[in-house]
């Protein structure tokens, strides 16, 4: 009794991921598939051809986007990841005025919608006179990834507490010594999972991007946004497939890296 | 090696007082042992000489040189935390050689260290292990490894043993004390298990809210507890409260409040309310009509067994004597059990009455 009710348990759990697994999947797959299909609507029979992503070369605007986008989003990782990074080292290992209401600051940009965020940006930043453009862009996705970083190292550092920065240090070890030979490694799979969160953050957001680029500057989401109104073409399939591959071979990147430096 | 000297050192957090006036000399090569409860301030002690915490009041000092100005990495110290703290990212070998290595010693020195450390705590072979792949005992031992390496000019131990189970850590005693004698090294060490400081130290210090109560041998402090916490801290001990009623054939007599007099070797002026402390293996217990008083010298009350618990090799009996609940302890080789109820006589010599201070 026990084994069939098992079993059958065990058919219905695959079955219910492979359900989730279709669900996520088949419209990637025949989006990526359409960006080989010559038919520009998409029409069977499937015949492959490179017309698409021969397109796309030859769009700027679109590739344009794609450029800010990458750029915004390496210099959003960089920037935030490095500031939150020292935040977090700062709120668990230092004590200092004003410690706690920090912390309990970072949270409410997290659950504030995004809609609300992009227009008390705007107003802000015309105000300021900061006005539109990349920089501001690139200032709106900093603040809003940087609590995102400060959470995931936090929580990171917290795990291994301060006894092993103690012990570097009764063996003689100098700050920069304990730093880089115990923290740094230690704070490492933290550090890079918080990187991938603040690059995806940027790279995936349209509402603020499409709130702070002034006219004829745009990122992707906000380029493809506009396209689809205009008229949707394949070459956004083709570009989408290449950020997609990007990405998985990065996730993969990670999920190794994640293994080699991790511990327990 | 290394001379330890603590005076007047005190520590306040606010208005609690963690230190208060703590002054000790720890000698050359010593196993000293910190016994006390939580808080009572042992920790704070062993974190200061480690220069975790800055004393407020008093001076620290390592061979007769002051160490407040010292930052921890240069104090020459070694430490084993109480999770040991091996570094999780590092090998056995890392973990051991890391003190040298932030030194730059040269990489073949650092190996022949690090081999002859393994070789001391017994786990050569274990060089390539991560910790998290090794037993608590053994982890213990590479803590320990770690911590000589650099050949500091004091260990301090917080609490070694207290992350293992009862069996592991009365073995680990023994090494321990094996390998703290054979290298040589001043040892201070924190622990609130009585047993544990008895083993272990070569004297102790026992603390509470912050003060040093009695410094001593573990024999001399368990025979002669200066306080009622430190009797009672380090073994067990019953009390008797009295009055001293004046001299004896060389005894002071002690009246207690029900009229029973008691004496002790011990002297105090005539009149003063006194506390008598005796240990409960010191009692003979004995039949209701003990033989005929032929010697003088031995204090003999009568009493009730009120309870027993049997341990198989001893017996512990309370016993209703003198208005109060004596606890004795008695090996088991009586041939007849002494059954509920049953009167009794306690008998001991005058020279296990203790007179406390307090």
């Amino acid at each position: 009794m026990a084994s069939t009710s098992g079993r059958t348990g065990g058919i219905f759990a695959i079955g219910y991921v492979g359900v989730i697994l279709l669900f996520l999947y088949v419209p990637i797959l025949v989006m990526m598939l359409m960006a080989f299909n010559a038919s520009p609507l998409y029409q069977l029979p499937f015949d492959f051809d490179l017309v698409w992503f021969k397109a796309l070369a030859g769009n700027d605007q679109l590739l344009t986007a794609a450029r800010n986008s990458v750029l915004i989003a390496i210099a959003n990782t960089v920037i935030a990841t490095t500031l939150g990074t020292l935040t977090a080292l700062a709120f668990a290992r230092y004590h200092f005025f004003g410690k706690s209401l920090l912390q309990i600051l970072l949270i409410p940009p997290i659950t504030i919608p995004w809609l609300i965020t992009g227009t008390a940006m705007l107003i802000f930043f015309f105000w300021t006179g900061i006005g539109r453009g990349l920089h501001a862009i690139l200032l709106g996705h900093v603040a809003l990834s940087l609590p995102y970083v400060v959470i995931i190292v936090g929580s990171r550092l917290k795990s291994y507490g301060v006894a092993l920065e103690e012990a570097a240090a009764t063996l003689g070890a100098n700050g920069w010594q304990t730093f880089w030979r115990v923290s740094a490694p230690l704070m490492a799979p933290g550090i890079v999972a918080a990187a991938l969160f603040a690059f995806a953050i940027s790279f995936d957001q349209f509402v603020i991007s499409y709130f702070l680029a002034p006219v004829g500057v745009s990122t992707l989401p906000v380029e493809i946004y506009s396209a689809i109104r205009k008229g949707f073409t394949p070459e956004i399939n083709a570009i989408s497939t290449i950020i997609i591959l990007a990405s998985m071979a990065m996730m993969l990147a990670f999920a190794r890296f994640s293994k080699f430096g991790g511990e327990r | 090696m290394s001379v330890v000297g603590i005076t007047k050192v005190a520590k306040r957090y606010g208005r609690v007082t963690a230190l208060e006036d703590v002054s000790m000399t720890i000698a050359d090569g010593e196993f000293f042992g910190l016994l006390g409860p939580s808080g009572g301030g042992k920790t704070t002690l062993l974190r200061s000489i480690a220069g975790f915490i800055d004393p407020d009041d008093g001076e620290i000092s390592i061979d007769g040189k002051p160490v407040k100005n010292i930052p921890i990495n240069k104090r020459d110290i070694g430490m084993m935390f109480q999770n040991y703290a091996l570094f999780p990212h590092m090998t056995v070998t890392d973990n051991i050689g890391f003190g040298l290595s932030v030194r730059h010693r040269p990489k073949a020195e650092i190996e022949a260290r690090v081999t002859e450390l393994l070789r001391l705590v017994r786990l050569e072979g274990f060089g390539e292990r991560k910790p998290r792949q090794l037993s608590g005992g053994q982890q213990q031992r590479i803590a320990l490894a770690r911590a000589l390496a650099t050949n500091p000019r004091v260990l301090l131990l917080d609490e070694p043993l207290g992350a293992l189970d009862k069996k592991l850590r009365e073995e680990m005693q023994f090494e321990l004390k094996q390998i703290q004698r054979n290298v040589g090294i001043t040892t201070v060490f924190v622990t609130h298990d009585q047993e544990e400081a008895l083993t272990l130290s070569d004297r102790i210090a026992i603390m509470s809210e912050g003060k040093v109560l009695q410094i001593g041998a573990p024999r001399d402090i368990y025979e002669r507890p200066r306080t009622r916490f430190a009797a009672g801290f380090l073994g067990t001990a019953n009390f008797f409260e009295g009055t001293v009623s004046g001299r004896e054939g060389g005894l002071t007599r002690i009246l207690l409040a029900g009229g029973t007099a008691i004496f002790t070797r011990d002297e105090a002026p005539e009149g003063r309310s006194v506390t008598i402390a005796v240990r409960p293996e010191k009692f003979t217990v004995g039949g209701a009509t003990p033989a005929p008083a032929s010697d003088a010298q031995v204090n003999r009350i009568a009493g009730r067994i009120a309870g027993e618990v049997f341990a198989g090799n001893s017996v512990t009996y309370r016993i209703d004597a003198a208005g109060r609940i004596v606890t004795v302890y008695m090996q088991n080789r009586m041939t007849e059990r002494l059954g509920p109820d049953a009167p009794v006589t306690l008998t001991w010599d005058p020279a296990h009455s203790i007179v406390l201070e307090d």
